[in-house]
């Protein structure tokens, strides 16, 4: 079984230092100059060299992505909780919902950055592509509890709100998990999205303005180290969730299963 | 059989229980029930419980047994008809064909729940949900999740919340249908000596003619289209009963002839 987890890591590990190694290599044989393709080595200088620059930059992007997916969090089970207990409101809002949803944000961005400061235009726009998914999710696993459960709390004379705190919203968990795994991802493309949308105009000096920025000076190594870095945040992201998901639920949901040997 | 049905409020129960039999503890009086897809599930079906039986309800799917425990523990109303307690509705423990366990709770948990919803405090409650597990045999899995437990033990865990406010009155729908044949005589003998021990009156609700016989003082034969019933059949063998009883000649006489009142209902013809 160790054999197994080794190969699982060293398997993937394997191909991407041979990947490195060959665009090192190619880089170097066919001389081709730092501003169209940049060796990996030289990427890996820049991001020392800019280390103060860019790690600041990453630590705006994250904090942004956080407080947006925060937000999100709250707002999108506040409403998916509002949604399960009022039929009314639900039938009147979920349209709203989708419609803000299925419009790209990459279009909303620009009026955004019309109406509000930089900073508050980037939040809002992580904010949008964030909720939907943690709404939708949620809400849906609000819905999916048990019947025979629901008829059982019923014969116990449970209230409406006893029956959402004690039965619902655990039976929502796994599907909420799952809503903010792909939340934390989005909420990031957002940010980034918007920070782009509003380029050389933009205060709050995000990763995505830095690679705008490098673009202007074409200092494509800096862009690159940049990209790099928007990329373990993604990572981290998505570990993070996972983590939090396999954490919650590893005792009792299905999803959180381990591999019979 | 009337065409038109009149729909009369549920009544309350009646002073002193005039109308019930002696030791009835509760009594459907002409009860119908028809469901949104006009489906006839009940046809004024009158039964009276007795106190302290074991009765079971049996018949082929869709003859309205399960209706029948929905109706009793007020989960739906009738259409028309009348449900009568002698006294109170009392507490009552329901058991599904599912073992219907909270899967993200323990068991402690799952079987605390309905004295959670009467007001008594966790650690209140820690001597009865013991109790309750004891007596079911789980006393070592108060910790355990739901998703460790076989599907037997998972049905022992809902057996044991059903029990633990101490109900007269248990209902179960074909609780031991979806396990397999080994697990099922086990806890049948389980459940007979579970009925002798707390002396709770007992609906079930089965399909299995060996499974009625052994386990019921009073065997209810229903039919479907519409659900009515079509027979009854007293079982006369002292409780508890034990393997013995099942390999007796008595046992496979009653067996017999329940089936036979069985084959009669699901053709269409009335015995009683």
């Amino acid at each position: 079984m160790f054999r197994e987890r080794l190969l699982e890591f060293a398997l993937p590990a394997a191909a991407l230092i041979f990947a490195l190694l060959f665009w090192e290599f190619i880089v170097w044989y066919e001389q081709i100059p730092p501003y169209v393709l940049p060796a990996p080595s030289m990427i890996l200088a820049e991001l020392y060299r800019s280390w103060g620059a860019l790690s600041a930059s990453l630590l705006i992007t994250l904090q942004t992505t956080f407080e947006a997916l925060l937000t999100a969090m709250i707002g999108g089970v506040a409403l998916a909780i509002l949604f399960a207990q009022s039929r009314v409101i639900e039938r009147a809002f979920f349209p709203f919902a989708v419609v803000m949803q299925v419009t790209p944000i990459v279009s909303i961005a620009p009026l955004l950055l019309v109406y509000l400061s930089t900073g508050t235009a980037v939040l809002v726009c992580a904010f949008l592509v964030a909720f939907f998914p943690i709404l939708s999710n949620t809400a849906l696993g609000l819905a999916s509890a048990d019947h025979n459960l629901i008829d059982l709390f019923e014969l116990y004379g449970a209230s409406r709100w006893q029956q959402l705190l004690w039965l619902r919203l655990p039976s929502a968990l796994p599907y909420f998990l799952g809503g903010l795994r792909i939340g934390g991802g989005l909420a990031l493309i957002g940010a980034i999205v918007a920070e782009i949308a509003a380029g050389s105009a933009g205060q709050k000096s995000g990763l995505a303005y830095r690679i705008v920025e490098s673009g202007f000076l074409l200092n494509i190594p800096r862009m690159f180290a940049a990209l790099l870095l928007i990329s373990v945040a993604g990572i981290l992201i998505f570990l993070f969730f996972t983590a939090l998901s396999h954490l919650l639920l590893r005792r009792w949901h299905d999803s959180a299963r381990r591999k019979e040997a | 059989m009337s065409a038109t049905i009149q729909t009369k409020p549920a009544a309350a129960p009646l002073p002193g229980g005039a109308s019930l039999p002696r030791d009835a503890l509760v009594s459907l009086r002409g009860v119908s029930k028809v469901f949104a897809n006009r489906v006839m599930a009940l046809s004024e079906l009158n039964l009276d419980v007795r106190e302290g039986e074991f009765l079971s309800l049996l018949g082929p799917s869709g003859c309205g047994k399960s209706t029948v425990l929905r109706l009793i523990s007020r989960l739906t109303n009738p259409t028309a008809g009348a449900i009568e307690w002698r006294g109170g509705r009392p507490e009552i423990g329901f058991v599904f064909q599912e073992p219907t366990l909270m899967p993200w709770a323990t068991v402690f948990s799952n079987v605390y729940l309905p004295l959670r919803f009467r007001g008594v405090s966790r650690r209140e409650a820690q001597g009865r949900v013991e109790e309750a597990l004891e007596r079911v045999g789980l006393a070592k899995f108060a910790k355990a999740y739901p998703r460790e437990l076989s599907g037997g033990m998972k049905m022992r865990v809902s057996i044991a919340r059903a029990l633990v406010l101490r109900p007269p009155l248990l209902l179960m729908d074909e609780p031991f249908a979806a396990l397999d044949e080994i697990t099922r005589i086990k806890l049948n003998d389980d459940l007979v000596q579970l009925k002798v021990s707390l002396g709770a009156t007992i609906i079930f609700v089965t399909h299995s003619v060996f499974e009625s016989v052994y386990l019921s003082t009073r065997i209810v034969v229903m039919a479907p289209r519409p659900g009515r019933i079509v027979a009854e059949i007293p079982v006369e063998a002292p409780l508890p009963r034990d393997e013995e009883f099942r390999l007796s000649a008595a046992y496979a006489e009653k067996c017999r002839e329940t089936s036979q009142a069985l084959h009669s209902a699901m053709e269409g013809m009335s015995l009683a």
